[in-house]
């Protein structure tokens, strides 16, 4: 990868390792083949490197995690963000809930008070009106003559199942 | 026409309202500290017995004088006695404080809420710096967690004198708590009544999933082990007393005038003895649940960050010294470390400074209480469970449900003697009265949600309710017993529940709480007297954490002024109504 990217024709036998140790650490040169045995800049080689990050981490099914370049850090990729924020959403909802529920009571309420004003001014004209018209029993106390006397129709027919005396 | 009072449909939604009051986040994020700093087990000594001497009484107390009178605070403490009046406006006044500053609570939790429904969890990840090489320098410094805390949610300023600007996200999010609290109080007791079925077992539902959850978590042993064990030595010490008492006092609401309120929509036959028994009950018992729950997620806390450490310091030394993998582990690691210290002491000398010493006790030992404990603490435990976005939401559901239980409490202490009192009853439906009550109230919170908010926050949590609540109670308990008189009080409950009340209600009432209400009212006097300067804890961004300061001269003039507010309504009330009669005293001559 290093021979393909920097584009010089380096052959693999152009990096050399040295100071492998146990950890699985080690340090490397690249020269160059067209010019003797002359190293190619550090520089060149962490561009490169910087480049082929992500190639040389699948090669070897490592991650920038599990295999550092020294002095190299890596770009950390920043998490995806959607254009609204997650908790406006939600935010967005319950308020909308709740502002219903809201909506709804007090309509409720007004509602329900207007029920109990109807109610109330029914019941106060009656009373009104019954002030005027005493009432007995259904009838108008006008249409009793009470000073007569109606004669119930009902006794009235039963006169002759008296013994006579 | 008389409009007959609203009652609760039945003695459950009573009984559902006080617990759903009393049971608030104080059970949650106080307890579980106290319990730490006192003793671990043996903490519950005191605390039981604070609760025969001064919980049960007091709250059978203002239970019986609220379904006796039927009124709430102002009316029923006029009725007692006319001089009376200041001690429930000084209820009102103190409830009024405590709901301007707790509703920001509930906003809280809906922020975190809200942002609970995403992958991976906001506060998991530090977000990545401008050049996007590595994390927030202020990230870095502290732990993820504590960073959404300061920064994203509240956005801190360093001190209390740079106040900043509202922060608008904070302020919808204080803005729908207010409207969700509109909507339970909107009708009364009919409302309030289905609401708090809710809020009083949704809490205990979450509880119990936690409680499954937590003890299944790897660690969560050690934290058992560390809280259970009694530490009886501490009972010699008095702190650890007042702190009982203290906990107790103000765990069960009382003195702000929503027991009272609550009692008064009673029917005037309900056993308020029995409720008071069971509500003071379920809420130390509850005291007790939540404290397992949060020891068990502390051990669990206190274990991973324990095994991290470890796992940084074996990485540390195996990059350092170019060791094989797998050569250093945690069992083996004490030894390889005298092993590198013998072979390469110069290396090894240079590199101990980064060298932690990762103790699991250290990290047990880190007691923490009130927010801290419940923003911070407890979503570093969420964002390393399996499934977190599951366990987040549970929890903020959770405290929502506490938060607006207490509230719905508040609100009642505030509503119900505005509602009593015919001149504004008369000319303002309910649901004005409540709406202007939510505004106001709202309005004055958004002080809490500027930069410098959470530091005006922690003014009104320690001075605006403790020194005036204890006065509040002991002139209840005082005028209760000894001007109301208690053979009248004994009468009263006779006729009410049908039987007396025995020998231990009323020693408890006539001797024991007002002499505990006392000492504990002279040692928070002596205590503040003492301590000279009060300070508090900033945050300081350039280190990544909190650092005491100085109160500056004008928030000790507002701590004065809040606890002035209250207690001297006391002898003013007093004062008035004395006036008042000589007034009409001298009047009445003159007409005849």
């Amino acid at each position: 990868f290093i021979a393909f990217s920097t584009n010089k024709g380096i052959l693999i036998s152009n990096v050399l390792l040295c100071n492998v140790t146990d950890r699985v650490s080690f340090w490397f040169v690249v020269t160059d083949s067209s010019k003797n045995v002359t190293t190619i800049p550090g520089s060149e080689v962490e561009a490169a490197i910087r480049l082929n990050r992500n190639r040389i981490n699948s090669a070897f099914l490592l991650s920038d995690k599990t295999l550092q370049f020294l002095k190299i850090t890596s770009t950390l990729s920043p998490p995806v963000e959607p254009s609204t924020p997650v908790w406006l959403i939600v935010f967005g909802v319950v308020l909308c809930l709740i502002v219903a529920g809201i909506v709804f009571l007090v309509v409720a309420g007004i509602q329900q008070r207007k029920k109990n004003k109807e109610s109330t001014e029914r019941e106060n004209l009656e009373e009104k009106g019954e002030v005027t018209v005493t009432v007995e029993n259904g009838i108008p106390c006008e249409a009793l003559d009470l000073k007569a006397g109606h004669i119930n129709g009902v006794f009235a027919a039963d006169d002759e199942r008296f013994t006579s005396l | 026409m008389e409009k007959s009072r609203p009652l609760w449909d039945n003695p459950l939604q009573f009984i559902f309202a006080c617990i759903s009051y009393a049971v608030g986040l104080g059970n949650v994020w106080r307890f579980p500290y106290l319990c730490q700093m006192y003793g671990g087990g043996g903490f519950l000594i005191p605390y039981f017995i604070m609760l025969i001497a001064e919980g049960m009484p007091l709250l059978y107390l203002e239970l019986a004088v609220g379904q006796r009178m039927r009124q709430g605070s102002i009316g029923a403490w006029k009725i007692i006695s006319p001089y009376l009046c200041g001690v429930g406006v000084a209820s009102v006044i103190v409830s009024f404080f405590l709901s301007m500053y707790y509703n920001v609570i509930n906003a809280w939790a809906f922020w975190y809420l809200f942002h609970s429904f995403q992958e991976p969890l906001p506060w998991a990840t530090c977000p990545l710096n401008s050049n996007r090489t590595g994390y927030e320098e202020e990230c870095e410094k502290t732990s993820t967690t504590q960073y959404f805390w300061y920064r994203q949610t509240l956005n801190i300023s360093p001190s209390l004198e740079a106040s900043g600007s509202v922060q608008w996200e904070q302020a919808l999010c204080l803005t729908l708590a207010w409207l969700v609290v509109y909507l339970c109080i909107l009708r009364g007791t009919e409302s309030t009544g289905k609401v708090v079925y809710v809020t009083a077992s949704l809490p205990y539902c979450v509880l119990i999933i936690y409680l499954i959850r937590g003890l299944t978590l790897h660690g969560a042993v050690n934290g058992l082990v560390y809280m259970f064990t009694p530490k009886l030595e501490q009972l010699s010490n008095p702190k650890t007393w007042i702190s009982a008492a203290t906990q107790i006092f103000f765990s069960l609401g009382l003195g702000f005038g929503s027991l009272i309120a609550f009692a008064s929509y009673n029917e005037p036959s309900n056993n308020c003895e029995r409720h008071a028994i069971i509500v003071s009950l379920i809420n130390s018992t509850t005291s007790i649940f939540a404290s397992i729950v949060t020891f068990s997620i502390y051990g669990f806390k206190a274990t991973f960050n324990y095994e991290s450490c470890i796992s940084k310091v074996i990485l540390l030394l195996m990059n350092a010294f170019d060791l094989e993998e797998g050569s250093l582990t945690a069992d083996n690691l004490s030894e390889m470390k005298d092993y590198l210290m013998a072979t390469h002491p110069q290396e090894y000398a240079q590199l101990s400074p980064q060298l932690k010493n990762c103790s699991l006790e250290a990290e047990l030992d880190t007691a923490v209480q009130g927010t801290g404990l419940a923003f911070i603490i407890y979503s570093e435990a969420i964002k390393n469970m399996e499934v977190p976005q599951l366990y987040s939401v549970l929890y903020f559901v959770m405290l929502l449900m506490l938060g607006i239980g207490s509230m719905l409490g508040n609100t009642a202490a505030i509503l119900t003697p505005l509602t009593d009192s015919r001149v504004i009853a008369a000319r303002f439906p309910k649901e004005v009265i409540s709406g202007v009550v939510c505004l106001i109230n709202c309005v004055i919170g958004l002080i809490f949600t500027m930069e410098a908010g959470n530091y005006w926050f922690d003014i009104f949590n320690d001075y605006a309710a403790t020194l005036s609540l204890l006065l509040i109670v002991l002139v209840e308990t005082i005028a209760v017993c000894y001007i109301y008189g208690i053979r009248r009080f004994e009468k009263d409950l006779h006729t009410m529940i049908g039987r007396k009340p025995n020998w231990y209600w009323k020693v408890m009432w006539a001797f024991a709480s007002p002499l505990l209400i006392i000492s504990l009212f002279i040692f928070y006097l002596t205590d503040y007297i003492l301590t000279g300067t009060l300070q508090y804890q900033a945050w300081d961004a350039t280190q990544g954490q909190l650092v005491t300061k100085d109160y500056p001269g004008y928030a000790l003039a507002v701590i004065g002024l809040l606890v002035a507010a209250s207690t001297m309504c006391i002898p003013l009330g007093a004062l008035v109504t004395f006036i008042r009669k000589r007034l009409k005293r001298e009047s009445v001559p003159t007409v005849a």
